[in-house]
């Protein structure tokens, strides 16, 4: 175990499978000489070369694309988007050519590639430059979805993902780069996709929570046990397939689910858990499972405005507390 | 000259060299000598023009020095209120570049013309005559912003200008300033749209779909690529096997021109010979080669250019080469032009004051905006 910043994390899982496996490279704009824009793949260039680690001009389109095409003929690359923001000009590439070509040639191609970067909103970007990305991606068959939510699973789950043989989509956070964690050092630890994480064990609610909202819930679940309530907290950790049998199971010990998703509300990953747990655990709800989301707006830029428009602990413990039916 | 690219237009110059006469639906003929391909490009250098050459006065003189240096100041003053946290997210600044902006600017009908360009937008906003205060209050994410602190500072519109807009992905908007030339030539009104973007863009796939279309459809407007030399840390030799970018014009049978975006008379002379030829309805692409002399956003260190390269750009300063243009010629006195500092360095000052004091969007401005229906049944 070492302590690592979430952005040493994501690295030292690269590294350790480009080490493993020639096949693997890394592209993406500023991923080389200027050391990655969030510093993600820093020293990579030094470590690998040119040949491994590729600088690229804008063209997200254009080399993901290529990515796609290289995994088609037997590479396992990792392209690098500066954020999910702008994969929005490669879409074509990720959700016809990445999720479909398989299933098009009858099984005759696989595309092992990662796609990576940051995704969500961090801070006073502005609408283009803050769209949650994992309702989107999640939608289409054929790609898979990882949004870690501390380095120990962005590490686990990187490697794992480098490793599958299907396309995956693998979101991180500018806002959790700098985050520090215990992390596993040992180069065969691997978690798998689609496992999620019961991160705290209670009695009373079940909060699910990915990413950066993963830490929200947590925050929820101290105040709440300080008042004698005990949440059970679920860090799904891969978004698709998502790990609905660990939360169905935890519902029907506490009766009631709280879901906190930094995506836009309507017809996001929110929606489709809600689904699934009405569904499969209605003789099991206590109450209506409401959830947390940013507001049903593009994301505004002004600090007041911004704040407003991320779901927020306080948001998320008043969900609890109803679903409760205490006050 | 300009008899000579109106041949190009024709299709005479262009379409004959590459063995492609006009009128002809299908080119079966593969001719049995080799292709030449031959295409002239004009250049704008700096120091080549006078100031009674083009036209201006020496109240223009005083105004354009004005504008370039309000750009220069209000950045000055926003770097520090990054730095104080009055204003959040990505702050790019323009500073270095400001004759490019202002000599465009100057070279259009205001409000009648339209213009489109990136994030890097606070010049031209000023340059199109926009306020000190409502781009600083927009910096500041408050209500009398001029996107009514929606956008910030990579998203800066005004309507009554025709201003389309500051835009955060890279080539996105390139496609729309086409579009705003197709509506100037659908009712015919006689406006062109001016549109910006960096060297960076021409990596993106849709800059160039973009280009097609506006010569295809013979639209009136000005393609401007700002080439400051970098996109983010990636230098242009590094991202593009065709680093004269001007020549991509070719590709799509528009002319092309090189011009030095370091000295605004250089500007001034390009600007207006394409936008009277976009008013033609042809279509051209203007690479003007400028300098960003800080960091690509505040966050920046700008570690991949030497300091030596930054200073000898420096030495070709568009403010400080119009300031010795205006004293070499008797047309202005250091005491004139300090004054004009002066007085452009307290209306940004103004513009903080008026920031600080401007208040915040109001919580359910949130779902204004969205839509233009007023009672659209939001998710609550
Ligand atoms: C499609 C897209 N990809 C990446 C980015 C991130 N990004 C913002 S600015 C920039 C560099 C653009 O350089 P250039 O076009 O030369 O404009 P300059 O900053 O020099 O004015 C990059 C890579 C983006 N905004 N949009
Ligand atoms: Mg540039």
């Amino acid at each position: 175990m070492a302590i690592m910043q979430f952005r040493e994390a994501i690295r030292a899982a690269m590294i350790e499978e480009m080490e493993r496996d020639e096949r693997v490279f890394l592209i993406g704009e500023e991923v080389g000489q200027y050391d990655g824009a969030y510093k993600v793949s820093e020293g990579m260039l030094k470590r690998f070369g040119p040949k491994r680690v590729i600088d690229t001009p804008i063209s997200e389109a254009g080399f993901a694309g290529l990515g796609i095409g290289a995994a088609l003929n037997g590479l396992r690359p990792i392209v690098e988007f500066m954020t999910f923001n702008f994969s929005f000009v490669a879409f074509d590439q990720l959700v016809n050519n990445a999720a479909k070509i398989r299933y098009m040639s009858g099984g005759q191609f696989k595309i092992p590639i990662v796609f990576r970067g940051p995704n969500g909103a961090a801070g006073q970007l502005a609408a283009t430059h803050s769209t949650s990305t994992e309702s989107i991606y999640s939608y289409f068959p054929g790609l898979k979805v990882v949004a870690p939510s501390n380095p120990d699973d962005a590490k686990g789950l990187l490697k794992s993902a480098i490793r599958d043989d299907d396309p995956v989509i693998f979101l991180e956070s500018e806002l959790m780069y700098g985050m520090r964690g215990e992390v596993n050092e040992d180069p065969e630890y691997l978690i798998p996709l689609g496992k999620a994480r019961i991160a705290r064990e209670g009695e009373d609610v079940t909060i699910v929570a990915h990413s950066k909202s993963y830490w929200i819930a947590m925050e929820v679940a101290d105040r709440l046990a300080a008042e004698g309530y005990s949440a059970e907290v679920i860090d799904p950790r891969t978004i698709r397939p998502f790990d609905f049998d660990t939360v169905v199971q935890s519902i029907k010990k506490t009766n009631r689910c709280v879901i906190i998703d930094e995506s836009n509300p309507f017809a996001s990953v929110s929606s489709e858990v809600a689904f699934q747990i009405q569904q499969r655990a209605f003789d099991y709800l206590d109450a209506p499972v409401l959830r947390v989301t940013a507001k049903d707006t593009p994301a505004p830029y002004a600090k007041n405005l911004i704040e407003y428009y991320m779901p927020s602990a306080d948001a998320a413990y008043e969900a609890c507390k109803q679903v409760m039916y205490v006050d | 000259m300009a008899s000579k690219t109106r041949k190009k237009r024709q299709g005479t110059a262009v379409d004959q060299a590459a063995g492609q006469p006009n009128g002809l639906a299908l080119q079966l003929q593969v001719p049995a000598k080799p292709i030449h391909f031959k295409q002239t490009f004009e250049t704008y250098p700096a120091g080549a023009y006078t100031h009674e050459e083009l036209g201006l006065s020496r109240e223009d003189l005083l105004a354009i020095y004005r504008n370039m240096l309000l750009q220069r100041r209000f950045e000055e003053r926003a770097a520090q209120m990054y730095g104080k946290q009055k204003i959040g997210g990505f702050l790019h600044l323009y500073i270095g570049e400001e004759a490019v902006s202002t000599g465009s600017a100057w070279s259009i009908k205001i409000g009648h013309d339209s213009v489109i360009t990136a994030y890097r937008d606070h010049g031209i906003a000023l340059a199109l005559g926009m306020t000190a205060n409502e781009c600083m209050a927009e910096l500041f994410g408050k209500i009398d912003g001029c996107s009514r602190g929606k956008g910030g500072s990579m998203h800066f519109f005004k309507a009554e200008k025709k201003f389309f807009g500051g835009h955060g992905i890279v080539g996105g908007h390139v496609p729309l300033g086409v579009g705003i030339a197709f509506a100037h030539k659908y009712r015919e009104d006689g406006g062109v749209c001016l549109t910006f973007f960096g060297d960076g863009a021409m990596g993106q796939g849709v800059v160039h779909e973009a280009m097609n279309l506006a010569a295809l459809y013979k639209l009136p407007v000005v393609f401007i690529i700002e080439n400051n030399q970098y996109a983010m840390g990636t230098a242009v030799w590094r991202a593009f096997a065709n680093t004269e970018f001007y020549r991509y014009a070719a590709n799509y049978n528009m002319p092309g021109a090189l011009v030095d975006g370091m000295d605004v008379f250089s500007v001034i002379k390009a600007v207006r010979k394409y936008v009277a030829l976009a008013r033609e309805y042809q279509p051209s692409v203007l690479e003007i080669r400028t300098y960003r002399y800080r960091g690509h956003s505040m966050s920046d260190p700008a570690k991949y250019r030497t300091k030596e390269e930054l200073e000898a750009k420096k030495k070709e300063d568009p403010i400080i080469r119009l300031k010795s243009y205006l004293l070499q010629h008797g047309l202005s006195t250091n005491e004139e032009l300090d004054a004009i500092d002066g007085e452009v360095k307290k209306e940004v000052q103004a513009s903080v004051e008026f920031s600080e004091k401007s208040p915040y969007p109001p919580l359910a401005s949130i779902y204004e905006d969205v839509y233009v229906q007023p009672d659209y049944p939001f998710l609550a």
